[in-house]
């Protein structure tokens, strides 16, 4: 990677890490809220499944400034958390990566909540009448039938991850070093004179992930299913 | 003892079911397509909670409205085969069978080499599910349930999906599971000849209710039947003994109440309980002792009842002393004979009416 200057680098070394960060926060809930969308009927179903599309439809930037009131320092879980844990969200990565969560978590509620309701209700049964219990059948027969969709989620979910900025700059702000990932970078290259040169590897980069991203999931999909004898 | 009393609506449906039968033993829940056997089904394993009544199996409460107890279905010990298999299809067969295997309660009876022979699966155990045909995937959901160590075995129309070679494959294996392992069974089914095979007990279903149950035989004189199984196909179900197999005509000789019968039949041997069920169709009666006949089958017996039939025919239930049989005639023929109840009669059943096929070991 010689022919990427050190900036360049740290900023990709950090989208991965923010990205990657970001899948694993928003994985828990997202199975839930997916889990209730599509096994269970109960009063509000509509409500839930509008909020969590919510982030698709909002300007990031709004995100951002939701983010920043609710959990930056002065907010009422941002100042909960720092009085409690002494974790600061607002200008760190963990910030950025939790940014990068809410924006994803449709994309990965949508791709678990389809793999979901690929699995069919009747083999629960089935492990239920073998005496597995409720925890019991979702880890041994629910979540290896709905992993295919589960990667694929999270495979997706970490390229789109790369790529997020309204959200992330509004919340955590543009900092080399902690919280300029990718596009943030990208961003600034393009702001600076004699910045192109920069901006097009970035670009191409980014590019890049995004395609391997996207082939690899189609490819661990296809293998999963190949396994599975669909 | 299984004693169910339930009530189930589901929308418009409604279920109200009451029955018991013995442990061990092959209870079939028969009724047409529709009539609310598989919900029944489903509120004894416990995938299904009744609106209202009880469930008790060998003296537990598996579910009592009225007292608010309800064991959930992982842990009744109950096993459950689906008529479409559900086998896990992300495990080999082996894993698959050890699934239930792991989770097990209760006193094991069933180990893995022999109901792996039983069922004839050793050389499945490393295949993947989809690789299976119809009948070795209903025979591996078989095993597993089984090796799950059931106090009660569930069979949902096993063979229902099934084509008639693939019936027959199955069928002698879960004949195997009644006499060797004798493990409880409630069997679902609209085929009246698999319940004729494995049943020891029926219960009749007709729109959600239970309109009749007890024992096979019993089940078998009850007119309720009829409107199931056809016209055609009722006959009175008989267990009896084989006495001897005539040398001259390889006729085996079998005991049905007081009375003696002689039936062809191949496979036949001495002292065999076997079960046979005589046609309606097949029994002809006579007010006096037919001589110079060519029906070889002629019992005394008493007529203890005369039924409604379809059309212009009664179904006329006579006592071979210990043994029920019915006989179909005509309306006509039942004025101009005088057939009353308590009237003494002969019963003729013409020898070929009871073939080897129909003829079951017990």
């Amino acid at each position: 990677m010689d022919w990427l200057h050190h900036d360049e680098r740290v900023a990709l070394w950090l989208s991965v890490q923010i990205s990657l960060r970001s899948v694993l926060l928003c994985l828990p809930p997202a199975l839930a809220v997916a889990w209730l969308l599509a096994r269970r009927r109960f009063r509000g179903r509509v409500l839930v499944d509008a909020l969590v599309h919510l982030p698709m439809v909002l300007p990031p930037v709004a995100v951002g400034y939701l983010l920043l009131i609710t959990f930056g320092t002065q907010g009422p879980v941002g100042g909960w958390l720092q009085r409690v844990f002494g974790v600061t969200l607002i200008f760190t990565r963990n910030g950025a990566a939790l940014a990068t969560a809410v924006m994803t978590f449709p994309v990965v509620v949508r791709a678990l909540r389809l793999s979901l309701e690929n699995v069919d209700p009747g083999l629960e049964d089935a492990a239920r009448m073998l005496g597995a219990g409720p925890l019991d059948r979702f880890w041994s027969v629910t979540l290896p039938l709905m992993l295919p969709g589960l990667l694929a989620g999270m495979i997706m979910a970490f390229s789109a991850g790369l790529g997020e900025f309204g959200a992330v700059i509004t919340f955590v702000s543009n900092i080399p070093g902690e919280t300029r990932t990718l596009p943030l970078a990208l961003y600034t290259a393009l702001q600076s004179p004699g910045g192109e040169a920069s901006a097009a590897r970035l670009a191409a980069i980014s590019i890049a992930l995004g395609l391997a991203g996207l082939l690899l999931a189609e490819w661990f999909a296809r293998r999963v299913r190949r396994m599975l004898g669909r | 003892m299984l004693r169910v009393r339930v009530a189930k609506r589901r929308g418009a449906f409604a279920l109200a079911a009451e029955f018991e039968m013995p442990t061990p033993g092959v209870a079939a829940l028969f009724g047409r397509s529709g009539c609310g056997k598989s919900t029944l089904i489903d509120l004894i394993a416990g995938l299904l909670d009744p609106d209202e009544g009880r469930i008790e199996l060998d003296g537990e409460v598996l579910v009592d409205t009225d007292r608010r107890t309800r064991i959930p279905a992982e842990r009744r010990g109950i096993g459950y085969v689906f008529q479409d298999a559900r086998l896990f299809p992300h495990l080999k067969v082996a894993a698959n069978l050890r699934y239930g295997a792991r989770r097990a309660r209760g006193p094991h009876f069933a180990v893995f080499g022999e109901v792996v022979e039983l069922l004839a699966l050793g050389p499945l155990l490393g295949r993947r599910t989809h690789q299976l045909s119809g009948g070795e995937k209903q025979r591996v959901a078989i095993a597993r349930a089984l090796l799950g160590q059931p106090r009660l075995l569930l069979l949902d129309e096993p063979l229902a999906s099934l084509d008639a070679a693939r019936r027959d494959e199955v069928l002698p294996y879960l004949e195997r599971l009644r006499d060797q392992l004798e493990i409880p069974m409630v069997y679902v089914s609209h085929q009246f000849e698999e319940v004729l095979r494995l049943a020891t007990h029926v219960v009749l279903i007709d729109a959600g209710r239970t309109i009749a149950a007890g024992a096979i035989g019993p089940m078998s004189l009850r007119p309720e039947l009829r409107d199931i199984v056809g016209a055609e196909a009722v006959g009175a179900v008989v267990d009896g003994e084989i006495l001897r197999i005539e040398a001259d005509s390889g006729l085996a000789v079998l005991r049905v109440g007081t009375g003696e019968m002689r039936i062809g039949a191949d496979s036949a041997v001495a002292r065999q309980r076997v079960r046979v069920q005589i046609l309606a169709r097949d029994v002809i009666v006579a007010t006096a002792e037919p001589k110079a006949l060519s029906v070889r089958n002629a019992l005394a017996g008493r007529i203890t009842r005369i039924a409604e039939d379809a059309g212009d025919s009664r179904l006329v239930t006579i006592d071979l002393g210990g043994a029920e049989i019915l006989a179909r005639v005509t309306v006509s023929a039942a004025r101009e004979l005088a057939l009353a109840p308590g009237r003494d009669v002969w019963a003729l059943v013409k020898t070929v009416s009871i073939s080897a096929q129909r003829l079951r070991r017990l």
